[in-house]
């Protein structure tokens, strides 16, 4: 894919860079050493991992232990059984479906207390809206590594433990603060003149939030969707922490606990399932990248 | 931000009216945020302090035993080294990844063909959740079938038959994990940066030029002080999440060989959870917080001084 970017760049060239400013004064050899050989390099080293794990799923266990006769780096005889025993010999799908669940739930109940709160401090602008502003954004900074041993006791306390609603009600404490910042840059920018004349009209506060503000704000809150749904499938220590029967683990749990018998890992599997648990990301991420990296260059801006 | 961006609305009795509900209504906006933050994140913040000044097990609530947990772990040498290691993990990863990460964001701020489906791909390790990715290089640096390995016996520079035990020796599995890490931020702190880049001027770097700046200095002097606030909040996030990193190594290492790769959360996890006792696992996060308040100071006060350096208005 890097070959056939720097080939073509190599032919375009810099002839068409009519817009940057000077880059008439880099010829094109000085270029492919200072900017394409660099960028393919740590490109190389950026994919190499997922290469790798691609490769490893679909070769026969034959080769992938036996590295003096077979090139580790290619397959011969690429095999679907490391992919058809994880789909139909294990419990990955429930786990699969499991995570998804969470995901979903956590991300939809975060986005619904982001929108309110977020329009609240941004719009509504009541006294010490500017506090809480803040105070939310520091709800960001504390990490989920601080929070899990207390977080055990409380959730063992209110009766979730090893439940899905364990997950489902702390994820947002993670999500909330982010989508509540990312929406506020999205509700800033969206006409006050709007809303004063609808109020004027006598729109209610929820009226003007979900017929003026929210259609408005759509790129915003597809962008907090995605971001909100990649935090949860990433999320770890709390799903490691929370459950502990089988079929209720999430994919990144279940994958470094289910896949080790004693000192044999079954590696095929094991990259099967690493995949294969990236992929709904990927794919999403795939359809809306536009979205995703405007919001994320623009969260951080803020 | 919050008041008196906007000129007064004319006093009418309805908009007066709303004036006075306002706080109330504000209010009722907040409660399902308040909701999940005070029971699940503020509680357990303030419950975990004093979980920490507590000798509670899990199965048995603890009684009040003041700072002896910590005076304890002063005198663990799993801890400090655990705390040592934390600090390292986040110094070396933190420096490399904003370096890398600065180099990749000046190279993609370069005009080329397929410049948005690259900018595209470099993000996906950033996409994948870390578990998977860790995974990928606890395979990567297998002691038997590690692909560098392989690659040191074809070149001739290991025998064969010979192994490098990556992830079992303590200094080698050290690096690797660090290398995990930097793997898994850079994506993030490109991209970041490339944004920030893009609002420079090329103008400005074509001025620098006819004045007879060097490429340095026009990185120096151009550049760097318009990237700083962003760098600023880039790095605050980098630092924070490194230093309170936990699946990267619960996935590749588990903190060993030998406790050379525990850091203090997977240290917090293994005498709380896996270990029972409760209140000392809840000693070791809570002496993390000092460290991540020194993080945000850093960059807040760091952020504010150039702010007055530079005068508000330059904004």
């Amino acid at each position: 894919m890097t070959d056939a970017a720097l080939k073509s760049g190599a032919n375009a060239g810099s002839l068409t860079d009519h817009r940057e400013g000077m880059a008439y004064l880099e010829t094109l050899p000085r270029k492919l050493v200072t900017v394409y050989m660099p960028l393919a390099i740590i490109l190389f080293v950026l994919l190499f991992p997922f290469y790798w794990m691609v490769i490893t799923s679909i070769k026969p266990d034959s080769q992938l232990l036996d590295l003096e006769n077979s090139n580790p780096l290619w397959v011969s005889q690429p095999t679907f059984q490391h992919i058809y025993k994880l789909l139909f010999d294990s419990a990955y799908p429930r786990w699969l479906l499991t995570t998804m669940t969470v995901a979903t739930a956590a991300t939809f109940l975060s986005i619904f207390a982001s929108v309110l709160s977020a329009y609240a401090i941004t719009r509504i602008r009541y006294k010490g809206a500017a506090t809480v502003g803040g105070l939310i954004f520091l709800a960001y900074l504390v990490p989920p590594s601080i929070l899990f041993i207390p977080l055990s006791a409380v959730i063992h306390a209110y009766g979730l433990f090893d439940t899905p609603f364990a997950l489902i009600l702390t994820y947002p404490t993670i999500l909330i603060p982010f989508c509540t910042w990312l929406l506020m840059g999205y509700f800033k920018t969206i006409p006050y003149e709007l809303e004063e004349c609808a109020l004027m009209d006598g729109a209610s506060r929820w009226q003007i939030l979900t017929k003026i503000v929210l259609p408005l704000a759509i790129p915003g809150l597809i962008s907090a969707f995605i971001f909100a749904f990649t935090l949860c499938w990433n999320e770890f220590i709390y799903a490691l922490t929370f459950i502990s029967s089988d079929h209720n683990k999430t994919v990144p749990v279940a994958i470094i606990s289910n896949f080790v018998d004693g000192d044999i890992f079954r590696w095929g599997s094991l990259m099967a399932g690493a995949l294969i648990g990236s992929l709904p990301l990927v794919i999403l991420y795939a359809f809306f990248v536009e979205h995703y990296v405007s919001a994320m260059t623009g969260a951080v801006k803020e | 931000m919050a008041a008196g961006s906007f000129a007064a609305p004319p006093e009418t009795t309805a908009w007066s009216r709303l004036m006075v509900n306002r706080n109330w209504l504000g209010f009722w906006f907040m409660v399902p945020t308040m909701i999940f933050l005070v029971f699940f994140l503020a509680w357990p913040l303030l419950l975990g302090m004093w979980m920490s000044m507590t000798d509670m097990r899990i199965g048995r609530g603890g009684v009040f035993i003041g700072l002896e947990n910590y005076q304890y772990l002063l005198e663990d040498s799993d801890f400090l080294n655990a705390t040592a290691f934390t600090l390292v993990y986040t110094a070396v990863a933190s420096v490399v990844k904003f370096a890398v990460g600065l180099y990749l964001a000046i190279l993609l701020n370069n005009h080329m063909p397929f410049k948005a489906f690259i900018r595209a791909i470099v993000l996906i390790p950033f996409i994948v959740p870390t578990v998977l990715s860790a995974v990928a290089f606890w395979w990567i640096f297998d002691t038997q079938f590690s692909i560098f390995t392989w690659l040191l016996q074809k070149a001739g520079i290991l025998a064969k038959g010979q192994y490098i035990n990556w992830l079992g020796d303590p200094f080698l599995a050290q690096c690797s994990v660090i290398f995990a890490n930097i793997w898994r931020g850079i994506p993030f702190i490109a991209i970041t940066l490339l944004a920030g880049l893009q609002t420079v001027s090329p103008s400005l770097y074509e001025a620098a030029t006819l004045d007879g700046a060097s490429g340095w200095q026009r990185f120096r002097f151009v550049t760097y002080p318009l990237l700083t606030p962003i760098i600023a909040v880039v790095m605050t996030f980098s630092v924070l999440f490194t230093f309170t990193d936990f699946q990267l190594i619960w996935a590749m290492t588990r903190g060993g060989p030998v406790n050379a790769t525990q850091l203090m959360a997977t240290l917090s996890y293994q005498r709380g959870i896996l270990g029972g006792r409760l209140g000392e696992g809840a000693a070791i996060a809570t002496a993390m917080v000092p460290f991540l308040l020194a993080a945000i100071m850093v960059s807040w006060f760091g952020l504010q001084r150039r702010k007055w350096q530079q005068g508000e208005s330059n904004d």
